[in-house]
């Protein structure tokens, strides 16, 4: 079924983009991109946050309308013809299907209604059911993709929720998918198979690109790599001759400098919780009897699987929840509790784990989202009115100073992407020189440049002194940053000691709930 | 006469269901506009309008089936201007509704006055009669309450299985649901988010006039000034209670007419120890009771309330 649009010889180009420019205001997202897919590739598209990937598919498939270039997509025969501008349907009738980083599934339908939505016309009074779902059947034999078609797409989890997507093109005998970011989503297990799904589709002579800004997934799956950079083509090559360092450094446009690492001047205890307990509704908000602290001058990770309690020690550093028993002591104080402002006030940095969610408001502009956690102080503040000028100096020194990408101080944050956002949340809270310093996933889903960028003001603050507290699922960033690890493991924390020394099986072992002695002596 | 007797009699449930034949009407179009994603609050006024557009027809001359349809088309007009605020231009839901049900009750009221300025008696017409199907008719209990109901009351019935085929058994009912719960689904399909959408609202008011024609044509014979009275936002209500599924609108439109019956029936048994007010209230203090059970576990179509536009991010 996925070969019947597909009579040309594999190889031949199947997808060609010429010159595409496209605008947002005075923003240039794609400047003259050019780009051809061949039958039975696999294309990646690799580049960070930013560098206009998702841009130049969604004008591909008809969602954006770019200001100059021209698309051709190849029919039957192997004759390319240009494709009308900003129609969706015309694309789709072209043969090209695309899987949306953030899905066009309506959760109220079942996979099966959702895979044949649009696909027959709209005026008949009748379904014919059972004829479709052999169809679809077939697709997912052919294709590997198997999934529960009467379930509620709410449902289904989210690499189910995938495989809907890329059945949903399938049944519309595409011959280019364009998968967008496809593996952000998904688990490692998840995007192996994703992988063997993709390579399979390609034997039968699909073009898929593949668009990503993790350069292990796109060593591992494509055939060719086109590199974006700042909305312009920073190069291309064959996969199998690729260089990963090379790579980094043409997504980025610079060599990514190492992590430099100083001895750290550990000072005295900042942070303490004090066998802090906390029962709320759900375990993934409970803390038992949990003590720890954090000095001055150190990064402290804390490691576990997501849902273990971090968001609950996270909610109380950060002013937003109350201890049961047991106290919190910032400086040796007991902390106020409910109280974000005092705790600001007091040199405390947050940055929040759902950054999109709670670390901006996405329809205040940038300027306001930098000066918000200031704007009771005098400095922005002129007999009670806001003092706009200030406001806007220190927005400017703050995309300047943290490389902010944006369209300006008075850019709205939500159009601003997730690396961009979190050094908006940085300039923020960084500026003031925070003692202590909470943060919480802070480079999930940032690209390389961006996820460098703040690990080195992480480390430039505690080497300042500040005292840091890192919450990460990420075992590389956690080995990497910290000085000391603690682990938690349902609402119980555990100190794992010294970096150094520490390995990761006996990390590992611990974030699944094993003490220390009992994962055989962990320690070197 | 003991009190639940009123519920064994054939004239109380036939009651039942004269009143809540506009609200089924009300009910299935608010259901169809928010089943694509928009609010209708132009409902009320709707009503208004499709009350006096069908009369005024009549009265002027046409046909009763004629009537329902410049009714329908009144309806279709309004929900037309909606539909343009609201999924062209994106505005508030809310406003633009509220909006057009003050419009539309004052036009009806002002090309009224203008029509007959000087009457002091609301002229009649000759409404819709009770049907006598032969056979159905003649049934005990369920031939009077049901079959011989006017016409209009037998659309109504027939509609809410059309709709409920329409949404559940053809495509264009599939992509209704997916609009309203997800636009960019139906964009990435390859159809039309603004058609889908214009299409649904216009088609629910029409629905929602035939809810006031059926007032002036067959429960009453005349238009009279306020004579709407709250039923567009009842069936607001109702919408939620049922879940936003034709087959339960039915249940909410007639638990509602059942209440209502029976508190008038109740009213001459026992109105002389309580004001009759409090009995006026009932329908609406049980309609919000159920709406607190039901509203809460409420699954609303996602994008209810949230215009979509090409191209953003």
């Amino acid at each position: 079924m996925m070969q019947s649009k597909g009579q040309a010889e594999k190889g031949s180009v199947v997808l060609s983009l010429e010159n595409i420019t496209k605008r947002f205001g005075s923003l240039v997202a794609n400047d003259d991109l050019s780009l051809s897919l061949n039958r039975g590739e696999i294309l990646a598209l690799l580049g960070e946050n930013g560098a206009g990937k998702t841009t130049l598919m969604n004008i591909l498939f008809g969602h954006y309308v770019p200001e100059e270039g021209t698309i051709c997509v190849a029919d039957d025969a192997g004759v390319l013809h240009e494709l009308p501008k900003g129609s969706p349907s015309a694309a789709l009738d072209a043969g090209v299907g695309m899987v949306h980083q953030h899905f066009t599934l309506a959760e109220n339908l079942t996979g099966f209604d959702n895979i044949v939505l649009g696909t027959e016309s709209l005026w008949q009074v009748w379904r014919s059911r059972a004829a479709l779902r052999g169809r679809i059947e077939a697709i997912m034999q052919e294709s590997g993709l198997t999934v529960d078609l009467d379930v509620k797409t709410a449902q289904l989890s989210v690499g189910e929720k995938q495989r809907i997507e890329i059945l949903k093109a399938l049944y519309r005998d595409v011959r280019v998918l364009i998968l967008d970011e496809p593996t952000a989503v998904l688990t490692p297990q998840e995007a192996d198979g994703l992988f063997v799904v993709l390579r399979r589709l390609a034997a039968k002579g699909l073009g898929v690109i593949f668009i990503s800004h993790k350069l292990g997934e796109v060593l591992a799956v494509s055939h060719r790599i086109a590199v974006l950079r700042g909305g312009k083509k920073a190069g291309e090559l064959i996969t199998a001759d690729a260089d990963k360092r090379a790579i980094a450094d043409m997504m980025v446009g610079r060599a990514v400098p190492p992590l430099q690492r100083n001895p750290s001047q550990v000072g005295s205890i900042i942070l303490e919780f004090d066998r802090v307990s906390l029962k709320r509704g759900s375990m993934r908000q409970s803390l038992n009897d949990v003590s720890f602290a954090v000095k001055a001058g150190e990064i402290v990770g804390l490691a576990g699987v997501s849902g273990n309690g971090q968001s609950a020690i996270a909610a109380l550093i950060s002013g937003l929840e109350t201890v049961d028993t047991g106290s919190v002591r910032l400086y040796g104080e007991p902390m106020k509790t409910n109280d974000p402002r005092a705790l600001v006030a007091a040199g405390v940095a947050r940055m929040p784990e759902d950054r999109q969610h709670d670390g901006v408001v996405g329809s205040m502009s940038v300027a306001e989202n930098i000066a918000i956690e200031d704007l009771h102080s005098k400095e922005f503040q002129t007999a009670g009115f806001i003092n706009r000028k200030a406001m806007r100096e220190r927005a400017d020194h703050g995309i300047k100073a943290y490389d902010i990408r944006c369209q300006g101080p008075d850019a709205q944050a939500r159009l601003l992407s997730g690396g961009n956002i979190q050094k908006l949340i940085l300039a923020r809270v960084l500026e003031r020189s925070p003692k202590v310093i909470l943060a919480n996933q802070p480079t999930r889903g940032l690209d390389i440049g961006a996820q460098s960028e703040v690990h080195q003001r992480i480390l430039a603050a505690r080497d300042r002194g500040a005292g840091v507290l890192l919450i990460s699922e990420d075992l590389d960033e956690l080995f990497a940053l910290s000085d000391r690890l603690l682990v938690v493991h349902t609402g119980e924390v555990t100190d794992a000691g010294a970096v150094e020394g520490l390995d990761r099986g006996s990390v590992g072992m611990m974030m699944a709930g094993h003490s220390a002695h009992a994962a055989g002596e962990g320690r070197i | 006469m003991e009190i639940l007797d009123i519920l064994l009699t054939v004239n109380f449930w036939a009651a039942a269901i004269r009143i809540a034949t506009p609200l089924i009407f009300g009910v299935l179009g608010a259901l169809m506009c928010e089943r694509a994603g928009v609010l209708n609050l132009g409902i009320e006024g709707i009503f208004t309008a499709g009350a006096m557009a069908g009369w005024m027809a009549v009265w002027l001359g046409c046909g009763l089936w004629t009537g329902v349809l410049v009714a329908a088309l009144a309806g279709a007009i309004f929900g037309l201007l909606h539909a343009i605020l609201t999924v062209v231009l994106g505005l508030s839901q809310h406003v633009s509704g509220i909006g057009i049900t003050l419009l539309a009750t004052s036009l009806g009221y002002f090309t009224y006055r203008t029509a007959l300025p000087n009457v002091s008696t609301p002229p009649r017409i000759i409404p819709f009669q009770p049907l006598d199907i032969p056979v159905l008719s003649d049934i005990p209990f369920i031939g009077p309450v049901l079959f011989q109901q006017t016409a209009l009351t037998l659309l109504a019935f027939i509609l809410v299985g059309l709709v409920a085929w329409l949404l559940y058994r053809t495509p264009l009912g599939l992509a209704l649901r997916a609009v309203g719960d997800n636009p960019s689904s139906i964009e990435a399909q390859g159809l039309s988010v603004r058609g889908l959408r214009i299409g649904a609202v216009v088609a629910g008011s029409s629905l929602m006039a035939l809810g006031g024609a059926f007032l002036t044509m067959s429960a009453f014979d005349a238009f009279f000034f306020g004579m709407v009275n709250g039923r567009g936002w009842i069936c607001i209500a109702l919408v939620v209670f049922a879940s936003w599924q034709p087959g339960k609108a039915l249940l909410g439109a007639l638990l509602f007419g059942a209440f209502d019956a029976f508190q008038i029936r109740l009213q001459t048994e026992v109105g002389a120890f309580v004001p009759g007010q409090v009995f006026l209230m009932m329908p609406y203090l049980l309609s919000i009771l159920a709406l607190i059970l039901v509203a809460r576990k409420a699954d609303y179509p996602r994008s209810l309330l949230v215009p979509w536009f090409k191209g953003q991010r």
